[in-house]
Order: C-alpha cells, then sequence, then structure tokens
C-alpha cells in the first residue's frame, strides 16, 4: 500500500514538476522549487510512517515538528548559547578584526606580500581544530567557541577585503591623485567603497562559517549547553527527534541571517553592476 | 614653436637650453601668458631590464586661451606627455612648468581638470554628487558644492539628470558628466585623452561642437589628445603632431579657422588644407627611421 | 633596492620569521605562571623563562616543542602504529580522498543534469544555493551515529560526510563552469546543428574547466574538514580527529598542535595536487585554461 502510494506521488508530482518548470514567469520560478520541496516532504513522511522506519534511523517530519514543539524551551537556551554568544560576537570580531588588517596593509606593500599569501593559506586549513586549544585558553564556555568564530572570520575577511582595495581602478586612482587628495581621502571616498561588493561577500561567506566553526567547536565539549553540544550528545543517546530539531533550528538560523546580510548588500552596494 | 624664454624660474629642475626647432613659426603675441612650458622633456620607462624611450627632446609651449590638440599613432607618447603636465609621471630628462610652478606644485594647487578616456564616474555616486567630488576633496563647504555643481551641470546640459546615476546614462551623457567634473573647481587648465574615443560618431560629432562651444564660452586652455585628424582640426588652434616611438614632436600647425566655429567648417578648403597638412606630418613622423 | 621590492618570497620570510619570534614570545608569557608555580622558591628568573619554554604540558608549546613532538610521533614510529601521527593523517586522508572523489563523480553528474534538464534547474537548483546558508557540518554527529546503528563504521560515514561537505563548491562551480561559454560560441555550435550532446563534448565541458578547478581547490580542504569533524562525535579510535580530542582530554598541549599541524600540511597537499592537475592541464591546452 505504502508502495502505491509513494509510486503514485512520484509520478504525479514529478509530472507536476516538469509542467511548472516550463513556465517563464516569477510565479512559476518560485513555485518549482516550493513544490519540489513539499514533494520531498511528502515522500519522506509517507514512507517513514508507512514503512514503520524506526526513530533512531529516520523520523517523519511530523515527528520532527513534534520534536521541535515539545522542546522548544532546549533549542531557546542553545539558541542563546551557540548563535547569540558564540556565533554573532565572533563574526563581528573576526570580520571587522580582517577588515581593519587589510586596511593597514593596504599602506605597506612588502607586508602585504608577505601576509596574504599566508592568509590564503591558512584559510584552506582546518581551523575549527584550534577548539581544543581554545577551550584550554578560554575555558569551556562559550568565550571558547567565539575565539575559534573569530579565527575563523578573520582569514576570509582579510583575503576578500585586500583583494578588493586592490583592485581600485587606476583611473580613479589618478582622478583623485589629479585632486591633489591625500591618502586618507582617497581611501575614504574611493577605495573602500569600491571594496564594499567584497566585504559583503566576505561577510556572507563567514556567516556560514561562524554558525559552523560554534557548533563544531562545541562538539570539542562545553558546559550542558549549545547547539552543538545538544546535537552530539543526543546523537549518541540515539534521540535523533531532538538532533533534527536542533538541526532545522540552525538551518533556519542559517538562512534567516544569509538573507538578512544579502538584504543589507543589496541596500548598500545598489549601484553594482551585478544587480542591474 | 617657441624657444623657453630665459627669464621664467626653473624650481630646481635642470635647466633647459633653446632647440632649433623644425618648424618656423610667427613669433607669439607677448601679452598671452605661458600656460605650459616643457624643454627637452624625456621620458625612459624600465620594466623587468628592457627600456622603452616613450618621450624624447619635447619642448612645446602653451599659451592662456588656446586650445592644443596632441595627435600621432599608438604609442608616441601623446598621453605620457598629457600625464606628466598632469603630475601623474615624472619625466625622466628636462624640465616643465605649469603655471609657473612645477607639476607637482601645479597639481597640489588644482591649476587643471583631467578628463579620462573612460567618464571614470564612481558608480555610488549620482551625478550630482560625481560632480561634486573634487569639491569635497577640496574641502569646500556644502552650499558653494551644490552650486558649483548645479552651475556646471548647467553648463554642460545635464541638470535634469542631476540625480541619477552612471549606470543610467549612456555613454555620451556619462562623458559630460566627466567634463561637468573637471571643469567644478574652475581651473584655468583642462587636460583631456582621447576623451571621446570610446563613443559612435554621431554622438562624438555632437559632443565635439559641444566641446568647443564650452572653450569659447569659458577662458580655458585646453590640451587636447586625440587619434582623430577631424577632431584635432575642428577643435584646435594649434596642432601637434607627434610620431611614433619614441615620441618626438614632427610638427606644429597654427590653425587660422576662425574661433568661431560650427560643424559645417569641416567642408571648408582652409579646413581641408589643414587636415591634409596634418596627414602629411602624421606619415613623415610614422614612416621616418 | 628593486630587487628587494620584487622578490616574492622576501616578504613571506620575514612575515613567517616575525611570526616566529611573536609565538616565543608569547610562549614565555603564557606559560610563565605555570613554570614560576613549578619552580623552586630561589630559582632566578631565567630559570623560569627556560622552564617556560619546556614546560610539559604548557598552555603554548613552543616552536621546537611542536616539531619535535611532530618528529617525534612521526619517525619513532612504524607508519601503521596507533601512536603514528602518520597512520593517524592517513587514516583522515583515506577518508577525505574518498570522500571526494564521491563528491567529484556526484557533483559533476549533477552539474550536467542540471544545465541539461530544465526541470532539475528548477527544482534542485534553489535548494542547492540556499544549502550554502545551512551548516551542513552539525549533521556530521547523526550520520555517524545512525550509519552506525545499521552497522556501518569506519570510513563510510567519514566518507559521506567529506564527500557531502566538498559536493556543494563543486556543483555549484560546475554549473556555473557549464554556463559560462561565450554566446556567440554557442551560436557557431548552433549553426553546425550540433546536438547537445556535441555542444557538451566540445564546447561546455573544456569552458567549465576554468570553474572546476578553482571549485576543486575549495572543496579539497573542505572534504579534509568533514573528514576531520567526522571522526569527534563518537570518540573514534584513529584519525587527526580523534587525535585532536584525545590530546584535549589528557592535556597533552604539544600533541594537539602536532595533529593540527599535520592536518595544515594535509590540506596544503590537496591544495597542491589540485593546483598540480591544473598545470597539467593547462601545458596540455597551450598555456591557459
Amino acid at each position: 500500500m505504502t508502495t502505491l502510494v509513494l509510486i503514485v506521488s512520484l509520478v504525479v508530482g514529478g509530472a507536476l514538476l516538469v509542467l511548472l518548470a516550463r513556465g517563464e514567469r516569477f510565479v512559476f520560478r518560485m513555485a518549482t522549487p516550493v513544490v519540489f520541496g513539499l514533494l520531498v516532504l511528502w515522500l519522506w513522511q509517507v514512507a517513514c510512517t508507512g514503512y514503520g522506519v524506526p526513530l533512531v534511523l529516520l523520523p517523519a517530519p511530523s515527528q520532527i515538528g513534534a520534536g521541535i514543539l515539545s522542546h522548544l524551551p532546549t533549542l531557546a537556551a542553545d539558541f542563546r548559547q551557540t548563535f547569540l554568544r558564540a556565533v554573532i560576537p565572533g563574526w563581528a570580531i573576526g570580520s571587522a578584526a580582517g577588515l581593519l588588517v587589510a586596511i593597514a596593509l593596504d599602506a605597506s606593500p612588502f607586508l602585504r606580500r608577505g601576509v596574504l599569501p599566508l592568509s590564503s593559506l591558512v584559510s584552506a586549513m582546518p581551523i575549527v581544530g584550534i577548539a581544543p586549544i581554545m577551550v584550554m585558553w578560554f575555558g569551556f564556555d562559550w568565550q571558547s567557541k567565539a575565539a575559534v568564530v573569530v579565527v575563523m572570520t578573520f582569514f576570509p575577511m582579510l583575503v576578500n577585503a585586500a583583494a578588493g582595495i586592490a583592485q581600485t581602478g587606476a583611473m580613479e586612482g589618478d582622478l583623485m591623485r589629479s585632486y591633489g587628495a591625500g591618502y586618507l581621502q582617497t581611501l575614504l571616498k574611493l577605495r573602500l567603497p569600491s571594496a564594499l561588493p567584497f566585504v559583503f561577500n566576505a561577510l556572507k561567506l563567514n556567516a556560514t562559517l561562524a554558525l559552523i566553526g560554534a557548533i563544531v567547536a562545541e562538539f570539542f565539549g562545553t558546559p550542558i549547553v549549545g547547539m552543538g553540544f545538544r546535537i552530539s550528545t543526543e546523537a549518541a543517546r540515539l534521540n535523533l527527534d531532538v538532533v533534527w530539531a536542533e538541526i532545522v533550528m540552525a538551518a533556519v538560523a542559517g538562512s534567516i541571517s544569509f538573507a538578512l546580510l544579502a538584504l543589507v548588500e543589496r541596500i548598500v552596494t545598489f549601484w553594482h553592476p551585478s544587480f542591474h | 614653436m617657441e624657444t623657453g624664454r630665459p627669464d621664467k624660474p626653473d624650481h630646481g629642475e635642470h635647466e633647459g637650453r633653446p632647440k632649433s626647432e623644425q618648424s618656423d613659426a610667427a613669433p607669439e603675441r607677448s601679452d598671452a601668458r605661458a600656460v605650459i612650458e616643457a624643454h627637452d622633456l624625456g621620458v625612459t620607462f624600465t620594466a623587468d631590464s628592457q627600456t622603452t624611450v616613450a618621450l624624447t627632446g619635447v619642448t612645446l609651449s602653451v599659451h592662456q586661451g588656446e586650445f592644443v590638440s596632441l595627435i600621432g599613432p599608438s604609442g608616441c607618447g601623446k598621453t605620457t606627455l598629457l600625464r606628466l603636465i598632469a603630475d601623474l609621471e615624472q619625466a625622466s630628462t628636462g624640465t616643465l612648468v605649469v603655471n609657473g610652478l612645477t607639476p607637482e606644485e601645479a597639481r597640489k594647487r588644482r591649476a587643471y581638470g583631467y578628463v579620462f578616456q573612460a567618464p571614470a564616474l564612481y558608480p555610488w555616486r549620482n551625478v550630482a554628487r560625481n560632480v561634486m567630488l573634487p569639491l569635497e576633496v577640496m574641502g569646500l563647504p556644502r552650499a558653494e558644492r551644490q552650486a558649483r555643481a548645479a552651475r556646471v551641470l548647467n553648463l554642460v546640459g545635464l541638470s535634469e539628470f542631476r540625480g541619477r546615476f552612471p549606470w543610467q546614462l549612456s555613454g555620451g551623457m556619462q562623458q559630460r558628466v566627466s567634463i561637468a567634473r573637471a571643469l567644478s573647481f574652475e581651473p584655468t587648465l583642462l587636460l583631456m585623452d582621447e576623451p571621446f574615443g570610446a563613443l559612435d560618431e554621431i554622438t562624438r560629432d555632437g559632443l565635439t561642437l559641444h566641446l568647443h562651444e564650452l572653450w569659447r564660452r569659458t577662458s580655458l586652455t585646453a590640451m587636447f589628445v586625440t587619434h582623430s585628424v577631424l577632431e584635432a582640426v575642428f577643435l584646435s588652434t594649434r596642432i601637434v603632431v607627434m610620431s611614433s616611438r619614441p615620441g618626438r614632436v614632427v610638427s606644429v600647425i597654427d590653425s587660422d579657422l576662425p574661433r568661431e566655429r560650427d560643424l559645417d567648417v569641416r567642408e571648408t578648403p582652409e579646413f581641408l588644407a589643414l587636415a591634409h597638412a596634418v596627414r602629411a606630418a602624421l606619415r613623415e613622423g610614422h614612416g621616418d627611421v | 633596492m628593486a630587487m628587494f621590492e620584487r622578490s616574492r618570497a622576501l616578504p613571506l620570510l620575514c612575515v613567517v620569521a616575525l611570526l616566529i619570534v611573536l609565538w616565543f614570545g608569547a610562549a614565555l608569557a603564557m606559560n610563565w605562571d605555570q613554570a614560576q608555580a613549578l619552580a623552586d622558591d630561589d630559582a632566578g628568573w631565567t630559570d623560569v623563562a627556560t622552564a617556560a619554554l619546556s614546560l610539559d604540558r604548557p598552555l603554548l608549546p613552543t616552536p621546537d616543542q611542536v616539531a619535535s613532538e611532530m618528529f617525534r610521533s612521526v619517525f619513532d614510529y612504524p607508519a601503521n602504529s596507533p601512536r603514528s601521527l602518520l597512520f593517524h593523517a592517513g587514516v583522515t586522508a583515506w577518508a577525505a580522498v574518498l570522500g571526494f572523489a564521491i563528491a567529484v563523480v556526484v557533483g559533476m553528474v549533477l552539474a550536467i543534469g542540471i544545465v541539461h534538464v530544465r526541470t532539475l534547474d528548477r527544482a534542485l537548483m534553489p535548494w542547492l544555493i540556499a544549502s550554502q546558508a545551512v551548516p551542513v557540518l552539525a549533521i556530521a554527529p547523526m550520520v555517524v551515529v545512525v550509519l552506525g546503528s545499521i552497522g556501518q563504521t569506519g570510513v563510510v560515514p567519514k566518507a559521506l560526510i567529506a564527500g557531502w561537505l566538498s559536493f556543494f563548491p563543486i556543483v555549484t562551480g560546475m554549473v556555473k563552469g557549464l554556463r559560462s561559454s561565450d554566446p556567440m560560441r554557442r551560436d557557431l555550435m548552433r549553426t553546425y546543428s550540433a546536438t547537445d550532446a556535441q555542444v557538451f563534448a566540445k564546447l561546455r565541458w573544456p569552458d567549465s574547466m576554468a570553474f572546476l578547478f578553482p571549485a576543486m581547490k575549495v572543496a579539497a580542504p573542505l572534504a579534509l574538514v568533514g573528514a576531520i569533524v567526522a571522526e569527534l562525535p563518537t570518540g573514534a579510535q584513529a584519525g587527526l580527529g580523534a587525535r585532536l580530542l584525545t590530546g584535549s582530554y589528557y592535556g597533552q598541549t604539544p600533541q594537539i598542535w602536532a595533529a593540527l599541524f599535520m592536518a595544515a600540511i594535509l590540506a596544503m597537499l590537496a591544495v597542491a595536487t589540485v593546483d598540480g592537475a591544473q598545470a597539467l592541464l593547462v601545458r596540455s591546452r597551450g598555456g591557459r585554461l
């Protein structure tokens, strides 16, 4: 019976998707991924409940939803510990530091040639691994996780901001020179504004890195609260509904942060060719 | 062409010796101020142990109110010469005096406005704010900045577009904004490096006429780098023809066209004769060994 | 002076040297309290300083302590002993390589599907883009545990997580690359009535390489991170992540640092391998990607 429902749903859903994909108008473009998502949820629900898949293997969406509702206080506490205390401050400090160092490096081409290759190298490394060291230095609580996030977000911002500041057009630079503009004036009126698209690129990238960093840093040990902590301990206990609830919350938090940043980016860098 | 006047101060550069010139010129009016004086200018670039002589032995005087075109084949150093005057490059040899000062001092005192080949407008500023950019750098108060911007936008005929952004304007309009910006702080000297090069012919014609009328109405001195013989002859009071690399001045041709011109002048025999002379000089500069 | 300004190795060496000096200084400062507490009452500060730079469980090991720990754990044990750092590096690297390979294959296939099948593009692509905002690594513990409960332990869950992480940059890069062909070249293919498959093989695939390699350069270190993180949740016995965990449980700081540096070396090797592959491809294409 379940198999029948699944097959029918797949066929009908698939046909619907093919039809929707033909449409060119905005409403069709929005509808297609949404319908796809709903189809996946539906098939998942039917398969889990129909085949009696054990909770420890894969909970159904309905069970996840119930899990979210019943664990709201825990979720809120974890959110506060991880997102509000580690992710946001860490992301802000790391990005700001990266930007400031990029501006400082602009003044010394020699230092820049030394630091930048090193930074791109470091940003390819598994920086999350410094979590145990941060715990040793800052203790088990949120400070060590924030420290990990700071280090993780510093390098992408440094590399991107430095690239943005360096790519100012030669002509525009000559123009400022012809006005007798000093270094500071040229920095504030030309190079920083034209570097903004790069800065926002790094801010969005860092938002994702910050969330991952804070959660994974908690895998190494944390007091009894936090998203990463909850995920790793509840997974070990096979309470997968809580784990899924935390993951959904992380996904929602990540998506909203990203969308907010994209909105701010659009407002501030409205002039960039990619928007028109 | 003029020999240098020995009583002009040199401001620390090594002295230039008067050079004999290649073409005879009528003596200049002695009441016209020399805005630019170049003696034996030379520029040599070295990159990775390759030396390129961009300019050599350039001696030139430009007087108040003149419109001087620099024309020559690619790589003849005309842009380099303009950039020397603007203190965007350093000369390797020779002396250069702008408004009686070294190029660096002239730049710091904002003696000239520069127009590039591309509009080089800032995309995050609207037209009015783009025009006000040099005024901000110079620290003028806001009311005055706005007044000057309005005046100069009116001059180029773009007042209704003051709130638009650069990407909302056509190429020709963007270049007009660029010219307005160069004029906003009322320099005495306007330096233009092939400003209409990237535009189509119809737009170019309109802008060339526009520029000519602008020059006539103000008392600007202008130096104009171009590839186009027609543009050079139409706009100028004097045409300086340069040779291919290493760039030097091949000849200087004075224009006897009336000061007030419209596009029809391009068909008059005087115009054609001038164009012919310029082309002959170009061939001479391009072909010689 | 010119050589000083243009060399590429010199600034790098200077910065690294500076960092090492700062590191020693920081180690001295941070380990001071512990050294002082452990020292005899009559120890002078030079004794404390020397002790601070050679503690057993320092807060911050010195560069030479880390280096000697690394040498010890690499060369003092046979490569298949669980005490050898190389052994752990191998375990992690194997999972990462496997995961990366899966990601590349699946990613390419999916990208080709997305570019050629409109339904896939419209339905799936928005989700792929949106997923970049989701902390994928948070799923790691769950995957390990779930797979463990159906009997899959060892390299499989680690490879899956590593692959999952590195999959996204590859798909998005490949899709972008397959769509990056110059419209004029695509039109040319259309005038030949080329089939989709031919267009893919002769145009899209070669054009996509310029995007595939940077994507792989990003994805390879990600696979490594995925493999390391996948070792954390169940207190795995082997691998660099496990080494980091045990180091932190037993306060063996030099061990932690050595494992970290080994991970960094693996990451550099990964990126260098992709670069090497890219260089080979560039050579076979006559100098450009």
